[in-house]
């Protein structure tokens, strides 16, 4: 453990808990959005409880418990709702519940990442039902209102509710398909992490070591399956270079300037394991890819150094895979490296793409074969289209030391 | 994405809107009220805040020594901001959406307004790798 992931023990064990309670708890009342709220609730009580007394000698016992008992309340009233007289029994343990908590955990995560949900929905049930985060962590990690998050919560458990999507694991021909879902609901938590910003300078990583986290939980569960551990290698290998992307100021540093030394050996080393035990398992997804580029990227000591070659031919696999633009994009980038500039440009003239690294890629490789003006007028056009103020002051800087040269546009 | 909804309008369309007869107003009001109940529950409100009316704005620059100087007259035809929302959403066409509802608020008679509402999206911090 390197100290940014020290963690107050409590806060830990109890977001460990969360997912097996849940399950738990879910498998005897057989109400998700009740339960969930339930959970919440136990684990309020835990972390106001637990620092002053200590933890309870089984804080997993303790925690269902109480979450049982929360349950029970919650019954209560609504029946007492319906009807005064009833009496309310707490069903009794069932057969069910000897199922093992890590398929529980499993099956929450795809009900929590399930395709009739929004991604922002998804996003903030897989936080707080798999993740433990409370609604106000979560709010305070997106910066909108707590409210406004306990809404998305709320209105994600009644669509889970209105389909009717039941507790367990999906049919194997489902399988594959929803665990594509689950990963995507991940990997967007992860760079929330990074674009999230209440300004220039301030940095929110607590998102991309929560995706970490969570995909370190799902390589546990299925351990297997090799687009798990490619997304959680790229992750490692992306989030390892946090420290360096960004300097005193919170100006973006690209890749090329970046201060190796600033990288975080010790993630990236894990990133390459990962990858080392899952490539030679035979198929190859595009995570794997991903993760395979960073890893040439975050193996070469200098810029310089960078195996552009290997990385080209990813790309061309990647490809294959993909009709994601950024891809072919990014492929014409490494086509430049090896092949040149002008090749990289006759590729980009080929795609024709609004995004806005478009015009920033055109700007550089327009740069490199040292069309001056035209760079200026393209990180211009980039700058104006990105969605990122960090980017944008580096855009605007290229463009004005280019400018400065040639004082002419 | 975040987007911020601006609302402006001109001194004399502000005056206009303090002459609306108090069923039009009363409806203007409760729709507003009503639109910002929509926004929270549908998981995508930000903040939403309504200014004081521009007789009470004024221009400040500093003078040489850093001191504010305030200026106060301002043209007939100058646009001001009359309040703005703040939405979390998954689209620009989604926040164009939420725009159009507020732009359709009810003006004299009961009759939508139209009003222009200028839409611009909020940056973000450090871009994500695109890989």
């Amino acid at each position: 453990m390197t100290p940014e992931h020290v963690e107050f023990p409590i806060e830990r064990l109890l977001r460990e808990l969360t997912p097996r309670v849940l399950g738990t708890v879910v498998r005897r009342f057989r109400d998700f959005a009740a339960a969930e709220d339930a959970v919440q609730e136990a684990s309020l009580a835990a972390a106001l409880q637990w620092p002053r007394e200590g933890p309870p000698g089984n804080p997993r016992a303790w925690l269902t418990q109480v979450a049982f008992r929360k349950m029970a309340d919650h019954i209560r009233s609504e029946s007492a709702r319906r009807d005064r007289e009833h009496e309310v029994a707490l069903p009794e343990t069932t057969a069910a519940e000897a199922t093992p908590a890590e398929d529980d955990t499993l099956v929450l995560l795809f009900m929590c990442c399930h395709p009739a949900l929004t991604s922002a929905s998804a996003i903030a049930l897989t936080l707080r039902a798999v993740g433990g985060l409370t609604t106000g962590e979560i709010a305070h990690a997106f910066l909108v209102p707590e409210g406004t998050m306990a809404q998305r919560i709320s209105r994600a458990k009644q669509t889970i509710k209105i389909s009717g999507i039941p507790f367990q694991l999906p049919t194997a021909e489902e399988r594959a398909q929803r665990l594509r879902a689950v990963l995507h609901v991940l990997y967007l938590i992860f760079n929330e992490g990074y674009t999230t910003s209440a300004g220039p300078t301030l940095r929110r990583n607590d998102l991309s070591r929560e995706a970490i986290r969570l995909g370190r939980l799902l390589f546990t569960l299925q351990p297997g399956d090799t687009e798990v551990a490619g997304l959680l290698a790229l992750m490692l290998l992306t989030d390892a270079r946090r420290l360096a992307r960004t300097g005193d100021r919170g100006e973006l540093i690209p890749l090329a300037q970046q201060d190796r030394a600033l990288w975080d050996p010790r993630q990236i080393a894990e990133g390459i394991a990962l990858l080392s035990a899952t490539l030679p398992k035979g198929s190859v997804g595009p995570y794997q890819l991903q993760a395979a580029i960073a890893a040439v990227h975050d193996e070469a000591a200098r810029a310089e150094d960078t195996d552009w070659p290997q990385i080209l031919a990813l790309y061309d696999l990647l490809r294959r895979m993909s009709d994601n633009p950024m891809v072919a994009l990014n492929h014409a980038i490494a086509a430049a490296m090896v092949h040149g500039a002008s090749k990289g440009l006759e590729l980009l003239d080929a795609l024709k793409l609004k995004h806005h690294r478009f015009e920033a890629v055109r700007a550089h490789l327009l740069e490199l074969v040292g069309d001056r003006d035209a760079a200026i007028v393209h990180y211009r056009t980039a700058a104006a289209k990105t969605e990122s103020l960090p980017e944008r002051n580096y855009l605007l800087t290229q463009a004005a030391r280019l400018a400065d040269q040639s004082p002419r546009v | 994405m975040k987007y911020i909804l601006m609302m402006a309008s001109t001194q004399d369309q502000f005056d206009w809107y303090t002459k609306w007869p108090k069923q039009d107003l009363q409806a203007n009001i409760a729709f507003m009220r009503s639109f910002n109940k929509e926004l929270k529950d549908s998981g995508v409100f930000v903040a939403t805040e309504g200014l004081a009316f521009p007789n009470q704005a004024r221009i400040v620059r500093a003078a040489s020594d850093g001191t504010p100087i305030t200026d106060g007259v301002f043209p007939e035809s100058k646009e001001f901001l009359a309040g703005y929302w703040i939405v979390d959403v998954e689209s620009p066409e989604q926040a164009y959406q939420i725009a159009a509802r507020v732009s359709a608020a009810p003006g004299p008679g009961g009759k939508p307004g139209n009003m222009p509402i200028e839409v611009r999206q909020i940056l973000t911090g450090v871009p994500k790798e695109l890989l």
